[in-house]
């Protein structure tokens, strides 16, 4: 069973994820209807909530990038010890 | 330039060892219409488009790519890291694991290795875009043909997520296609090169 904590870092990366989601598939379509207002302000309320939500992780957790890596733990360099994405280790 | 964000585009968290699949997956990493084709055909194609939209377009599509090569990647990792020495050998995984253990290595389903003559750089708007719409119909096909064999949920999941990805850029890449078009000189539209023949273009009349 997941601890307390755990599960809310599963659950903030998912939420990465689903906004994440939504700036990847606006991008390409900004790409070919780069004039559309409303999809910019889209784009742009979404960019801001990942950035925001990938800063929070970074902070409570492990660094999403080496840009982020400011956010973690100033003792030891998190971005070298934290799991790789693809272990399952970043659920 | 490129950096690195350190999770998966979509969750991967698959509890079941299971050689079998990972051969036929694998060729979506290193096969004829896999990700990694993919990703090396939009980013080489890019530097000849005479059209920035589309130029920017070619760079997200190829960037997501990567992202998908990373995600095959993970699910042959994962269906294969626990495997015991019996199961590699009565899955028909031995061939593979003799040379490459229980590494990734591109190749195709039937170990052909990865190759760029998988995809073409062609220089030519029209055909490249063409050719990236093909490209991604091959790519969905050979995610349908996954799922007609792969019934483990956790894979599927992501398989069918890919899936959709391949459907949404080829979406895209027509509508790339269109703005290329919408260029040309309506009496020649097919049969001169917008990159090179810059004679043809309308706006060089």
């Amino acid at each position: 069973m997941m601890r307390n904590s755990d599960m809310s870092k599963a659950a903030l990366l998912h939420e990465i994820s689903k906004v994440d989601f939504a700036v990847v598939e606006m991008t390409l379509y900004l790409d070919t209807h780069p004039h559309e207002r409303e999809a910019i302000a889209y784009l742009n309320h979404y960019v801001k909530l990942k950035n925001q939500l990938e800063k929070e992780y970074s902070y409570k957790y492990e660094p999403l990038s080496v840009s982020l890596s400011c956010e973690s733990d100033d003792n030891k360099w998190m971005w070298a010890l934290a799991p790789m994405p693809w272990e399952g280790g970043c659920r | 330039m490129w950096s690195y964000e350190r999770r998966l585009q979509y969750p991967i968290n698959i509890k079941e060892p299971n050689a079998k699949i990972a051969q036929i997956i694998i060729s979506q990493y290193g096969g004829p219409d896999g990700e990694l084709a993919a990703s090396m055909r939009y980013l080489s194609q890019r530097y000849t488009i005479p059209y920035n939209e589309v130029a920017g377009l070619l760079t997200d599509i190829g960037t997501e790519e990567l992202a998908h090569f990373e995600l095959v990647g993970a699910i042959v990792h994962q269906v294969t890291r626990d495997l015991s020495m019996e199961e590699i050998e009565k899955s028909g995984f031995a061939p593979y694991y003799v040379d490459h253990t229980l590494a990734l290595w591109p190749q195709a389903a039937g170990g052909i290795p990865f190759n760029a003559c998988e995809f073409q750089s062609k220089g030519d708007p029209i055909t490249d875009l063409m050719e990236d719409m093909a490209a991604e119909q091959k790519a969905r096909t050979t995610y349908d043909n996954i799922l007609r064999m792969v019934k483990d949920p956790d894979v599927c999941d992501v398989i069918k997520f890919l899936r959709a990805r391949e459907v949404v850029h080829f979406q895209r890449f027509g509508e790339a296609l269109r703005r290329v078009q919408d260029k040309l000189n309506e009496k020649n539209f097919y049969a001169f090169n917008p990159a090179f023949d810059t004679c043809n273009v309308k706006d060089n009349k």
